[in-house]
């Protein structure tokens, strides 16, 4: 069972998206609904919002106790919880991936665009970027699966996954598959 | 032409804003107490909406200087206001760079006949609606989330209810309905056919449906979006509020534990009394804002 964290974000979508790749889903909101999956989503969606829901309800150890133990999978505002460091502006996050992420540095709203990306072993693929982050610098145990302008866009690092666009709204799934390989194998 | 690339980006943001809370804000000072209460986009206007009921007056777009200072001192989306119809204040809106634009009733209409062209625009829109029809016009014009009307600056829920429960139980009828069906109700809504047909194969509007006008309280956040909506819009009900900072926290976790009354209670305990509301019986029929829009 995949959880999806449901603060606040993308997370209809992403469930949508484990269902349409062959898994099940399910909202997790709760540090007693995190003990129940074998593998999380964290959406895109507003990282402050999220930050603070997850500070206010105690769940930011539940949540890091997990990632030490299971895949975690993030997406945008996901990306910028899962990385080690976050700039424009500096702000907390769980650290459980090896990368520096700058948010919002496409721009704004009139910036989001929809293009083509090349993955490593998963091929072409759909990339839908929404006030998108940028990761800066990728760790030395971090793989790069796919980049678009020279910048990493879809990373790992151990049982993790990091994608900084929007693989949810995309009607090819293999982004999605990718992570219930990645949850099948721990 | 409902999914094109363009207009995925469009609702891809209002997909990341459900669960969330957007706030109406008039300047920096209340945006940065909207972000710090965990707010997931601002509403940038002139005034809120009850202060617009009580001056009269012709509402406008907010002045520039006040959506630039805004959008310089917070890191979640801004949005920002539109008269209906006022095409040049939404390109003014574009030009600036907002993330949103509402196209509102709150503001006063500047055509009484015709909304914006809204499909033109690079900027995403989102637009009020009592009813599905009036959801399915808007969204054919082009707007990529659609929120109820309520009787914004009432403070009042029954309408927002009202509405959320009629587009919600629409979408319902025509699920079950044939072919031949829907043609005709295509004609009652007036409605394009294709957002009908869309409607009655999915159960659902083909963008993102949340709910605005008269949430004042937690619990009114909560109960909207038990009846379907995705996420909420608060305008004067927390700037108007004895305690905006601390309603504006509970009203954030009301949106996000809004199926759980434990959470709930806990998100109400600190807060004292809401903003004063109006009974909308007693407004005459010319100081409702919701019957603005066509």
């Amino acid at each position: 069972m995949i959880g999806v964290l449901a603060l606040q974000g993308g997370y209809e979508a992403h469930a949508r998206a484990i269902a349409r790749a062959g898994g099940e889903a399910c909202e997790v909101r709760t540090a007693e609904e995190l003990q129940a999956v074998d593998g999380l989503i964290i959406p895109g969606g507003e990282s402050t919002t999220m930050l603070k829901l997850l500070d206010r309800e105690n769940l930011f150890e539940p949540l890091r106790a997990f990632g030490n133990a299971k895949p975690v999978f993030g997406t945008c505002a996901g990306a910028i919880l899962l990385a080690r460091e976050v700039s424009n502006p500096k702000q907390n996050s769980l650290g459980l991936v090896d990368i520096a992420v700058e948010r919002n540095a496409y721009g704004r709203q009139l910036d989001s665009r929809v293009t083509s990306i090349e993955g490593e072993n998963l091929g072409a693929m759909e990339a839908v970027f929404i006030r998108a982050p940028i990761i800066r610098r990728a760790g030395a145990g971090v793989k790069v699966i796919a980049s678009y302008n020279g910048d990493p866009v879809l990373v790992e690092q151990g049982r993790h996954l990091v994608a900084t666009f929007h693989p949810e709204l995309s009607s090819d799934n293999l982004v999605h598959k990718y992570f219930l390989d990645k949850v099948a194998a721990q | 032409m409902y999914l094109d690339d363009q207009f995925r980006v469009k609702v891809g943001l209002a997909e990341m804003l459900k669960g969330g809370v957007i706030m109406d804000v008039t300047n920096a000072g209340q945006a940065l107490i909207a972000e710090k209460a965990g707010a997931s986009a601002v509403m940038a206007l002139e005034r809120v909406p009850a202060d617009i009921r009580k001056e009269g007056g012709v509402a406008r777009m907010a002045p520039i200087s006040k959506i630039r200072e805004i959008m310089q001192t917070v890191s979640i989306p801004v949005m920002a206001k539109a008269r209906i119809g006022h095409f040049m204040e939404a390109r003014v809106l574009e030009a600036l760079e907002v993330d949103y634009i509402d196209e509102s009733e709150v503001l006063t209409p500047a055509d009484e006949e015709h909304h914006i062209a809204k499909r033109d625009f690079k900027v995403p829109f989102v637009c009020g609606a009592r009813n599905l029809g009036e959801a399915l016009r808007r969204i054919a014009e082009g707007a990529a989330m659609i929120r109820t009307k309520g009787e914004a600056g009432s403070g009042n829920i029954v309408e927002a209810v009202r509405h959320i429960r009629t587009i919600v139980k629409e979408m319902k009828q025509l699920t079950v309905l044939g072919p031949e069906e829907l043609v005709a109700e295509s004609k009652k809504h007036q409605a394009p056919l294709e957002l009908i047909q869309y409607v009655a194969k999915h159960g659902k509007l083909p963008v993102p449906n949340f709910s605005a006008g008269g949430i004042a309280t937690p619990a009114d956040a909560s109960l909207v979006m038990q009846l379907g909506a995705e996420a909420v819009f608060v305008g004067s009900g927390i700037f108007k509020s004895d305690d905006p900072e601390a309603r504006a926290r509970a009203i954030v976790k009301a949106a996000t534990y809004y199926k759980d009354p434990a959470k709930l209670l806990e998100a109400s305990e600190e807060l004292g009394i809401g903003m004063h509301g109006l009974d909308i019986g007693k407004l005459p029929e010319s100081e409702l804002l919701q019957t603005r829009g066509w």
